[in-house]
């Protein structure tokens, strides 16, 4: 099945320079937009008939290194990570279609997609070291051309510098990690890697550079400072791509590196991977609940949720260290599992956020507001988003969340001390995230989609296209399927599990009534379908009694608010409002939040002012150093650009000479 | 036959709690006014405010969405669920696998998302305190709530209710550290998440520290009927979920020997009311404190949680 997903990349490749020329006419970008989301359904049929045929394929090009060829394979984790990637990318082209008549300059963007989309692709079909970067750093610039492509915004070009620093400071982690991984030797294969165990402290330190390289992709704390500045930047389908799909494109790197290419695992090895997974997760939310701008709260969202992978890879790899396979195959499935729906649910809230950018050409919650009346089936669709992601049955979010609390309850039987204490308190702060991920998106939903609209943008906003609300009402569609038929994605999942962490959790299909049992029936299952029916159920059962029995009148009359309603739509709560009890519960601690009111003086007109300081503590105490560092250094070496001709060549000699000194004085 | 029997008795479960829920608040409110020398409203007030709301009209703001009429429904049915799986009288009926322990709180969180969203919808400043402290309250109170369940779990070996209950009921628990902490921790966010003194006075309305009234003060009629309805029927499933956990005596596992069944109902309505009981004395005892207080309270419960789970993880003793 390689050959026919290498030809759909080869074919994606070939359409961005003919998609150049489809975006000079207004017929031509639905025509692109829909040569991607075929193309990406024929890469996702590849990858299904591999993942469900149980039949890996390989084939070895003649590109690239001349000694070592391209290699290029498709085995159980890369099947699941295309399918990932393209049922995304088919959603946000299908989104793109409608979405994509908005666009300002669609030559900025229609090049770039398609070969966003193959990189992203060939990243994971990769199977050496060579191709594998390549390919990464091919995605890392495509994307990058996508976050500016509307550069005349100021925000969107430092955002698009950051993102490449970062970006090539991954690809330089990932680089040193690959040539640990292949040794003295050199050989850059996937499979010669995977023969070669190398020693546990090289294997530590590609442990560590993994998590850097992929982590910065991924959008771990502390290295995630670029994503909430480049994803919201980017069109809103690319963003989608962006948070629902390149990032788990960096979990597939990390995955592929830690637990197949590095040999078997040592048990502390689950330590650094379980701390910087929680911390992100907790500290992705609440940063998330500080925002006020509706895309940036989605993708800091998106850190929250990277972090509950994280915990799931740190459980499987504790597990799997101290041979457990069935534990660890519980903890895969959950992360991976996490993976499928994050990326739904997140493709489908960017998508949301689109049409709303779209409509009201506002992405400040504090503008926004009763989106509900004017933009009825994308309201729906979010608000089904917003359950999802927020961990609420009979919603797919949950099923992931409930997995990984399941793979916690067993963690007491490992043998070490550390993660004895260390598993109970990420759960603590897995659980923390998820209720904040509920406010957070309670929040969202309420100041934008409810109330009463707090602009003129928002009052006169209309109903966006119907391509844009079946491609979001396709996504909501599989949120709520892999919700209450879990069982049938567990399965799928169960080649992969077993290839990473070696065992394989019992065939759910073959469980009554259709319900989830990861262990045995006596200690925990959960049955998505009977909550949906029960609670349809239920719900139905008292609507027609009420409406039956006792009243079905209605009446429309003004807001009651307590006998004070007040006609002015901003004296509802505010986004910042709404955050203020939380920020000051959590905010203080970790943001070190500040509240400065100044009232006037009794009998003064002047208004008074109430101010809210956060601060961000990762930039202040990490990046505002080295930035400040580098500027330092920039400073001082700006003399250097103004020597003469002779200075410069008396400083080449010198350095000349310096290394032939320390080429003789090495031993 | 066997399975008329199992869903006869989950039927009898579903009315039964539906039944009861009323009855409970009823006489919390009935022991506090006689604790503060009053007469109090008769034991069945409750249902006869049921019924008058439902028989009156429905009065919608203007700019109310769809989203706030179909809302009651939904807080109703996720609670009514929720309360359906709680081993009250007998525990291993036909659905108790549906939901483990860790869904059913999830299933009380959709509940608390769509009445914090109601709050939202028209708009009104009340509205939205309610929402955002309600959210904020969950955000300590659920983490506190996952802790409990990772430490009973932990001694049970299970989240399935059935089975801890059962286990539980055997000689082997015994007295445990962790246990304790566990109780104390489950009844501070059992308060809180019943809106009870201190946390929140449910008998206020036009007060600045109200949360739960704040967010269903736009509704009347049916709608708040429902939600009232949810509100009496989560106390119970809060108490029968302590009573479950921590004093599952009485309760018999899968069974149909109708004296077994009646010993079952009659400690189950002992327990409901020794509960309803405690939670009249603990109000009546206590002032209600200020919102940022709370914190610290629900604080205290997530700590405490925190610390029996850390025990069970220590050691298999504690």
């Amino acid at each position: 099945m390689v050959i026919p997903a290498l030809l759909a990349v080869a074919a994606l490749l070939a359409l961005a320079p003919i998609a150049l020329l489809l975006s000079r006419s207004p017929f031509g970008r639905p025509v692109a937009y829909g040569a991607s989301l075929a193309l990406a359904l024929v890469l996702a049929a590849a990858a299904a008939a591999s993942l469900f045929g149980h039949h890996d394929s390989a084939i070895t090009l003649p590109l690239g290194l001349p000694w070592l060829g391209a290699h290029f394979r498709i085995d159980a984790l890369s099947a699941f990570f295309l399918i990932v990637v393209n049922v995304g990318a088919a959603a946000a082209s299908l989104f793109a279609i409608g979405y994509g008549r908005h666009e300002e300059h669609p030559q900025r963007v229609l090049p770039f997609y398609p070969a966003y989309l193959a990189a992203m692709n060939l990243v994971l079909l990769s199977a050496d070291a060579f191709s594998f970067l390549v390919s990464w750093e091919f995605m890392s610039l495509s994307s990058w051309a996508l976050v500016i492509s509307h550069h005349h915004i100021r925000e969107n070009m430092r955002a698009g510098y950051v993102y490449l620093l970062m970006a090539s400071f991954g690809t330089l982690a990932l680089l040193f990690a690959f040539g640990l991984l292949a040794g003295p030797g050199g050989d850059y294969a996937f499979d010669a890697m995977r023969a070669a165990h190398p020693s546990a402290g090289l294997a530590a330190l590609i442990l560590v550079l993994a998590l850097v390289g992929a982590g910065s992709k991924a959008g771990l704390v502390p290295l995630h400072a670029w994503l909430p500045l480049a994803h919201p930047a980017a069109p809103s389908h690319v963003s989608a791509l962006m948070s629902g799909v390149m990032t788990k494109v960096a979990v597939y790197g990390f995955i592929r590196i830690v637990f197949d290419l590095a040999g078997p695992p040592v048990w502390w090895w689950s330590m650094p991977v379980l701390v910087v997974g929680a911390i992100t997760a907790a500290m992705g939310v609440l940063y998330a609940l500080m925002q006020r701008d509706l895309k940036r709260v989605l993708a800091y969202s998106t850190i929250e949720n990277i972090g509950i992978v994280f915990v799931a890879l740190g459980l499987a790899l504790a597990f799997k260290a101290s041979g457990m396979a069935l534990a660890a195959a519980l903890a895969m499935t959950a992360a991976l599992l996490h993976v499928l729906n994050h990326s739904l649910f997140k493709t489908l809230l960017f998508c949301g956020a689109g049409a709303v950018l779209s409509s009201t050409g506002e992405r400040d919650l504090e503008k926004l507001g009763g989106l509900i009346h004017r933009m009825p089936k994308t309201a729906f669709v979010v608000l089904v988003g917003c359950m999802a992601i927020s961990a609420l049955p009979p919603l797919n979010g949950f099923v992931s969340e409930w997995l990984t609390f399941q793979a916690i309850l067993l963690s007491p039987q490992l043998p070490s001390w550390g993660l004895k204490l260390l598993i109970p308190a990420a759960g603590a702060l897995l659980a923390l995230s998820a209720a904040l991920a509920a406010a957070c998106f309670v929040r969202v939903y309420g100041i934008a989609f409810l109330g009463r609209p707090r602009s003129d943008a928002a009052r006169d906003a209309h109903e966006t296209d119907g391509i844009s609300v079946v491609a979001m009402a396709i996504l909501a569609a599989a949120c709520l399927i892999l919700g209450i038929l879990p069982g049938f994605a567990i399965d799928a999942l169960a080649p992969v599990a077993q290839l990473l962490a070696g065992g394989r959790m019992p065939t759910q299909l073959g469980v009554e009534w259709l319900s989830i049992v990861p262990i045995a029936e006596s200690r925990s299952s959960y049955n998505g379908l009977l909550v949906f029916v029960f609670m349809t159920a239920s719900a139905m059962i008292a609507a027609f009694a009420i409406h039956r029995l006792a009243s079905d009148r209605i009446r429309r009359g003004a807001i009651w608010d307590c006998g004070f309603p007040d006609a002015s739509p901003l004296r509802q709560y505010s986004a910042d409002g709404f955050a203020q009890p939380i920020r000051r519960v959590f905010g203080s601690l970790v943001f070190q939040a500040r509240e400065l009111g100044e009232m006037p003086r009794p009998g003064s007109t002047a208004p008074a002012r109430f101010t809210a300081i956060v601060r961000d503590p990762i930039w202040d105490t990490l990046y505002a150093p080295i930035s400040g560092l580098v500027a330092f250094a920039a400073e001082r070496l700006n003399v250097l650009q103004f020597l003469t001709i002779r200075r410069y060549l008396s400083l080449v000699f010198a350095a000349l000479v310096l290394l032939l000194l320390v080429l003789a004085a090495w031993p | 036959m066997a399975l008329i029997h199992h869903f006869a008795f989950q039927g009898m479960q579903m009315l039964l709690v539906l039944v009861l829920a009323p009855l409970l608040t009823g006489f919390v409110r009935k022991v506090k006014a006689r604790l503060l020398r009053r007469r109090g409203p008769p034991l069945l007030q409750p249902y006869r405010d049921l019924a008058r709301l439902l028989r009156k009209d429905v009065v919608l703001a203007d700019n109310a969405s769809w989203l706030f009429r179909v809302i009651p429904y939904l807080i109703f049915a996720a609670t009514w669920v929720a309360a359906s799986l709680v081993p009250t009288f007998r525990s291993g009926l036909l659905f108790s696998w549906t939901a483990d322990l860790i869904a059913l709180i999830a299933l009380l969180g959709s509940a608390r998302f769509f009445l914090a969203l109601a709050g939202m919808d028209a708009g009104t400043g009340f509205g939205g305190i309610g929402s955002s402290r309600e959210m904020m309250i969950a955000s300590l109170a659920e983490p506190a709530m996952m802790m409990i369940v990772f430490a009973v779990a932990l001694i049970a070996g299970s989240t399935q209710l059935s089975t801890m209950a059962a286990f539980m009921n055997s000689a082997e628990v015994g007295l445990r550290v962790s246990l304790g902490l566990g109780l104390i921790a489950l009844v501070i966010v059992a308060i809180a998440e019943n809106a009870r003194i201190p946390v929140d006075n449910p008998a206020t309305h036009l007060e600045l520290t109200m949360v739960h009234e704040a967010m269903v003060l736009e509704y009347s009629g049916r709608h708040l009927a429902l939600i009232e309805l949810a509100t009496f029927l989560k106390l119970l499933l809060y108490v029968s979920l302590i009573a479950c956990l921590f004093a599952p005596w009485g309760l018999t596992a899968a069974t149909a020997e109708p004296l077994l069944i009646a010993t079952g109902l009659a400690s189950y309505v002992v327990k409901l009311v020794v509960g309803g009981f405690l939670l009249a004395v603990f109000e009546t005892a206590i002032a209600k404190m200020r919102v940022f207080r709370v914190p610290q309270f629900l604080g205290a419960a997530l700590m405490l949680a925190l610390l029996a789970t850390l025990l069970r993880f220590v050691s298999r003793s504690f």
